[in-house]
């Protein structure tokens, strides 16, 4: 049932992105993006849990593990689910923003 | 203070007497150093985090957060309560961070009335508070009444324990005084409902104390669903952990209650009457009541808001977040509130420079525990679309069906870490 929705949904996210002008804010910010990742890794990638943290990690390490995580190279829990969601472009400018870069 | 209009400010001061050392000279001074008043109204994982993004993204911008309560008791995470494994005490977080920390102006008080023509909150305490940019973000609120028979005395005998506190300790108390073999209703809303997993996690957590403790006892699910969140995963979990303690109903197979009788404890479905020695009722929901008096609510009682910003489709200024608003796929969960809040703090601070806010992206992780060392998880990224938020293809699932007990006990290891990482996000 589950498959079947989504499969349902992917019909109507790629049908959406067919679309032209279906975008209609301007550019993405890259520290929301980055701190979309607080809510498990802790506010500026400092975590105080067991979660590792991304703080004072490198751009090319982070993207590295993103890559790795998206073609399920690395096996992760719930990271290979997140990186797929997100394009090179994404993961290069999130990753430099919590580098500090 | 800045907050308030001139009026307001001579009325609150002329109603409590006080008058601080600067006087009503100094007012319009520290108004106009601030590049744009922002009112948030809740303090939980929504508001609290956009208050203090809000002023990461702008320091100049002046942010008050009005929140009921001083000690906020976060729902994440109250099932392990009710599992025995924390107390509630281990949940509760104060909003001095906020203050102290990212200069956020804390009111402890109730939003009554929201004028948006003017763009004024009315407070209960009498305050009346100007924004230029309104955040509204509070959570949900129970439509007492639509099952008959419960309403919020009947609450007191057969606890919702859906908004953490008094709630969840009465529940508590009740599964620790029931006796060997009692059965344990869980009644679950129909969709949507804030945190979509969250009635099976509290199966699963009940399961895990009356293992335990009562081992005779059972617990029944009566779902107003035919369908729900993480359900495959949940109920080979349940097969493997908790064998012939759990049952589900669907709604087509008396699972839906159409009627309470709290002296009787017991509920009344389409294919007869089930009896609880503890009866855990989760009733249908709306977004919190200020968002519903200030006309922000469609007619099924939740808010619709732009993607993008956030900002409400019926009055312009005026930002939802959180369980009240309609997100489009995303689920009502603390991960999303938290998300959506960054989303719409970015927003707010680029409008009220006169930018053009961000292009969104979300995501949201929601953790459940089956046990102590087994999690599960279902994850996504979502995109705003004419459909409404939906998930970047290819993104996103639930845990593997077949992994092994070492990825579920990562997971559950996850789970706390992922707590202990955003409460930090929002109170610290």
């Amino acid at each position: 049932m589950r498959q079947t929705f989504w499969t349902a949904v992917s019909v109507v996210v790629l049908g959406v992105l067919c679309l032209p002008g279906s975008s209609t804010a301007g550019e993405m910010n890259p520290a929301v993006l980055a701190d979309h990742c607080a809510a498990c890794h802790g506010t500026d990638g400092k975590s105080p849990g067991v979660i590792p943290s991304l703080r004072g990690k490198s751009s090319s390490y982070i993207v590295q593990y993103m890559k790795e995580f998206k073609t399920d190279e690395r096996k992760g829990t719930v990271m290979n689910r997140l990186a797929k969601g997100l394009s090179d472009e994404q993961i290069l400018a999130v990753a430099k923003r919590l580098a500090g870069e | 203070m800045a907050h308030m209009t001139r009026r307001a400010f001579t009325k609150f001061v002329g109603a409590t007497g006080v008058l601080g050392p600067l006087g009503v000279a100094g007012f319009p001074a520290i108004a106009g150093a601030a590049q744009g008043r922002v009112v948030v109204i809740g303090g939980g994982f929504g508001g609290a985090t956009c208050a203090k993004y809000l002023r990461r993204a702008n320091p100049r911008l002046s942010v008050t957060l009005v929140e009921k309560t001083a000690q906020f008791i976060t729902c994440p995470f109250s099932n392990t309560v009710l599992g025995g494994l924390r107390t509630l005490k281990s949940l509760t977080y104060g909003y001095a961070r906020l203050r102290d920390r990212h200069r956020v102006k804390v009111i402890q008080d109730t939003a009554q009335a929201i004028d948006p023509a003017a763009h004024r909150v009315k407070l209960q305490g009498g305050t009346t508070l100007s924004y230029d940019r309104l955040v509204v973000s509070p959570g949900i609120d129970f439509q007492w009444g639509a099952v008959p028979g419960y309403d919020e005395a009947a609450s007191q005998r057969l606890p919702h324990a859906w908004k953490a506190g008094p709630q969840t300790l009465l529940l508590r108390r009740q599964l620790e005084a029931m006796a060997n073999g009692g059965v344990v209703i869980i009644a679950a809303p129909a969709d949507p409902f804030r945190c979509p997993p969250g009635p099976y996690e509290r199966a699963s957590l009940v399961a895990h104390y009356l293992k335990t403790h009562k081992p005779r006892s059972k617990v029944l699910i009566l779902d107003a669903k035919e369908k729900f969140s993480k359900q495959g995963l949940f109920m080979s979990a349940w097969a493997e952990v908790y064998p012939g303690m759990i049952e589900w109903r669907a709604s087509n197979a008396g699972g839906k209650v159409v009627r309470v009788d709290v002296k009787e404890m017991s509920l009344e479905t389409d294919l007869g009457k089930e009896k609880g020695a503890v009866i855990n009722f989760i009733p249908p929901q709306s977004a919190g009541q200020i968002a519903l008096r200030a006309g922000l609510a469609n007619d099924k009682g939740w808010c619709p808001v732009h993607q993008q910003t956030f900002e409400s489709t019926m009055h312009k200024d005026i930002h939802v977040i959180g369980d009240a608003c309609i997100a489009g796929k995303m689920p009502k969960s603390g991960f999303a509130a938290n998300n959506q809040a960054k989303v719409c703090a970015a927003a707010v601070a680029a409008l009220l420079q006169g930018k053009a806010p961000g292009e969104a992206l979300l995501l949201n992780t929601c953790y459940s525990l089956i046990g102590p060392h087994y999690g599960i998880t279902v994850a996504g990224v979502y995109r705003p679309s004419d459909e409404g938020l939906v998930e970047v293809p290819g993104s996103g699932g639930v845990s593997p069906s077949n992994a092994p007990a070492e990825f579920r006990k990562r997971e559950a290891e996850y789970a706390a870490g992922w707590y202990a990482s955003i409460v930090s996000d929002i109170f610290a």
